[in-house]
C-alpha cells in the first residue's frame, strides 16, 4: 500500500459556490475515501416557527434557497394548506406548476453553467447563464422578483398571470429552446465535454437506491422515480415520464438535467394550453392542527416537509430535508476511486446546494 | 467525435449585440411587476399599524399618537405583506430598487 495523503477541499474552493469541506484520503492521486463535513452556513430557518406566523414562514421557506426558491414556498405552502385543510383554485394550482418548472429550467441551466465552469470551459458557462437570463427576465416579469419569486401563499398564489402574458412566456420559450438545444449539444455532443463527463463518478443503480440518492443524480443511474408523479399542483393533468439514463455517470446525470429543461418547457406549454380560469386564491382562517409531510420534486431532488402544528398562530415543528443532504452519502460512493482532477466535476454533478442542507 | 462544437454559436454571436448593457450607464429597465421598494402617501394613512403587525421582518414602525410611519428599508424583504393587507391603499410597491447607502441607519 502506498503512503496516504489527506488534502482538504473546500469550504473555499474556486469550483464550490458555497462552503462544504471534503477531507480527501489519496494513495498517489486516486481518492481512496472521501469525508465530508459540513455546517459553515447554518441559519436557523427552522427555528423561527417560534417567532413567525404559520403564514409567514412561507417567505422563510423561500429563503431556505436562492435557486430552489419558488419549489420551497409552494411546499411550505402546501403542507399548511394540508393541515388547516383548505382547497386551492385550479387556476393557481396551474400557476404554481408553471412557476415551478421555470424554476427548474433557470436551475439547471445555472447547473450546467456551473458545470461547465467546472471542467474548464468558461465559453460554454457564459453562454449557459445569458439563456437562464432571459428566464429570470420572464420570472421578474410574472412574479415580480428575479430569485426570490415571492408569488405564492397560503391559500393559492399572490398574483395572477394574464393570458396574453402566459401566451407570450410560451412564445419566448420557443425561442429560448433552439438556443438551448443548440448550447446543450454541446454538452453532448463535444469531444473534450465528453472526455471530463464520460465514466467518472459512476454509480450503480443498486446504490443509488441503497444510498437514498434523489433527483437527476438518482435518475442518471437509471432510477425511474419523480415526486411529481405524485401528483401535487398541477402534475396530475399533465403529461410526462420521468427522465432516465441508465450509465451513472457525471455524462448520464448531465443528460437527465438536459433533458429534463426541454421536459419543463414542454409542461409549461401543456400547462398554460389547459388553465382553466377562475379565483387565485382562497381565504385563509383558523389556525393548522395536525401533522403534514410533503414530498416535492426540486430541481436538485426530492424535498420533504414535516410540519406540526398545534392550533395556535406558530407551528410547532418545521422540519425540512433537502436533496443535497439526501445526495451527500452517494457523492461520496462516487468520490471512492476517482481521480482527484476529478473531484471538482463529481461535487460538482450532485448539484450541490449547501445553503439548502443547512438551513 | 466533435470538436469545436461551440464554434458556430461564439461565431453567430460574434455579429450580434452584446448580451450584457453597460451598467449604470445604461440603466436598467424594470417591469412593471417588479416589487422594488415600499412607499407611502402619507396623507391617507390613519395609523392604524396593520402593516406593522403584518411585517416579517419588523421592518415597519407606526405611532398612532404621534402619527408616524417609518420604515427600515434594510430590513425590508420586499415581500409586499405590508401593501396586501393596507385597509387605505396607501402603501405602494414601487418598481425600482431603493438607493444605495453607506449606513444602516
Ligand atoms: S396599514 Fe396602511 S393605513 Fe394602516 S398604518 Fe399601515 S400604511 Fe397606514
Ligand atoms: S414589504 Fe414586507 S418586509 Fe417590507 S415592509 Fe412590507 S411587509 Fe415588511
Amino acid at each position: 500500500m502506498s503512503k496516504r495523503t489527506i488534502i482538504p477541499f473546500g469550504p473555499q474552493h474556486p469550483v464550490l459556490p458555497e462552503p462544504i469541506h471534503l477531507d480527501l484520503v489519496l494513495e498517489d492521486e486516486k481518492v481512496v475515501q472521501a469525508i465530508p463535513r459540513i455546517g459553515y452556513v447554518h441559519r436557523g430557518l427552522e427555528k423561527l416557527v417560534e417567532k413567525q406566523e404559520y403564514a409567514n414562514m412561507v417567505y422563510v421557506a423561500e429563503r431556505i434557497c436562492g435557486i430552489c426558491s419558488f419549489i420551497h414556498a409552494q411546499t411550505c405552502s402546501q403542507a399548511i394548506e394540508d393541515l388547516l385543510p383548505i382547497e386551492v383554485p385550479e387556476r393557481a394550482l396551474y400557476l404554481r406548476t408553471i412557476w415551478a418548472e421555470m424554476s427548474r429550467t433557470h436551475s439547471h441551466l445555472l447547473w450546467l453553467g456551473l458545470m461547465a465552469d467546472a471542467f474548464g470551459f468558461e465559453a460554454l458557462f457564459m453562454h449557459c447563464w445569458r439563456l437562464r437570463e432571459k428566464i429570470l427576465d420572464m420570472v421578474e416579469d410574472t412574479a415580480g422578483g428575479r430569485v426570490i419569486f415571492g408569488s405564492c401563499k397560503v391559500g393559492g398564489v399572490r398574483v395572477d398571470i394574464e393570458d396574453a402574458k402566459l401566451k407570450d412566456i410560451v412564445i419566448q420559450y420557443n425561442d429560448l429552446e433552439k438556443e438551448i438545444k443548440e448550447i446543450t449539444d454541446v454538452f453532448v455532443e463535444d469531444y473534450s465535454v465528453k472526455h471530463r463527463l464520460v465514466d467518472v463518478g459512476v454509480m450503480s443503480k443498486e446504490d443509488a437506491h441503497v444510498l437514498g440518492a434523489v433527483g437527476p443524480t438518482m435518475r442518471g443511474s437509471g432510477v425511474a422515480k419523480d415526486m411529481r408523479t405524485l401528483g401535487y399542483a398541477a402534475y396530475k393533468y399533465l403529461k410526462f415520464e420521468p427522465v432516465v439514463e441508465t450509465a451513472g455517470d457525471c455524462y448520464a446525470r448531465t443528460k437527465v438535467r438536459i433533458r429534463e429543461v426541454f421536459q419543463s418547457i414542454d409542461l409549461i406549454r401543456q400547462a398554460v394550453a389547459q388553465i382553466p380560469g377562475g379565483p387565485i386564491a382562497v381565504k385563509v382562517t383558523g389556525n393548522p392542527t395536525g401533522s403534514s409531510f410533503q414530498c416535492v420534486e426540486q430541481a436538485r431532488g426530492d424535498v420533504a416537509y414535516y410540519l406540526k402544528a398545534n392550533g395556535t398562530k406558530n407551528l410547532e415543528r418545521f422540519r425540512v430535508r433537502t436533496p443535497t443532504f439526501a445526495n451527500i452519502p452517494p457523492l461520496l460512493k462516487m468520490l471512492g476511486g476517482c481521480e482527484l482532477a476529478d473531484v471538482p466535476v463529481i461535487v460538482l454533478s450532485i448539484d450541490p446546494c449547501i445553503s439548502c442542507t443547512e438551513r | 467525435m466533435a470538436f469545436l462544437k461551440l464554434a458556430g454559436t461564439v461565431t453567430k454571436r460574434m455579429g450580434m449585440k452584446s448580451a450584457c448593457y453597460m451598467y449604470p450607464v445604461v440603466a436598467r429597465e424594470f417591469t412593471k411587476t417588479t416589487r422594488g421598494h415600499v412607499e407611502l402617501d402619507s396623507a391617507d394613512c390613519i395609523y392604524c399599524g396593520l402593516c406593522q403587525r403584518k411585517c416579517p421582518t419588523k421592518a415597519i414602525e407606526v405611532n398612532r399618537q404621534e402619527k408616524n410611519w417609518t420604515i427600515q428599508p434594510l430590513r425590508c424583504i420586499v415581500c409586499s405583506g405590508c401593501v396586501d393587507v393596507c385597509p387605505k391603499k396607501c402603501l405602494r410597491m414601487e418598481n425600482t430598487y431603493s438607493s444605495s447607502v453607506t449606513s444602516k441607519f
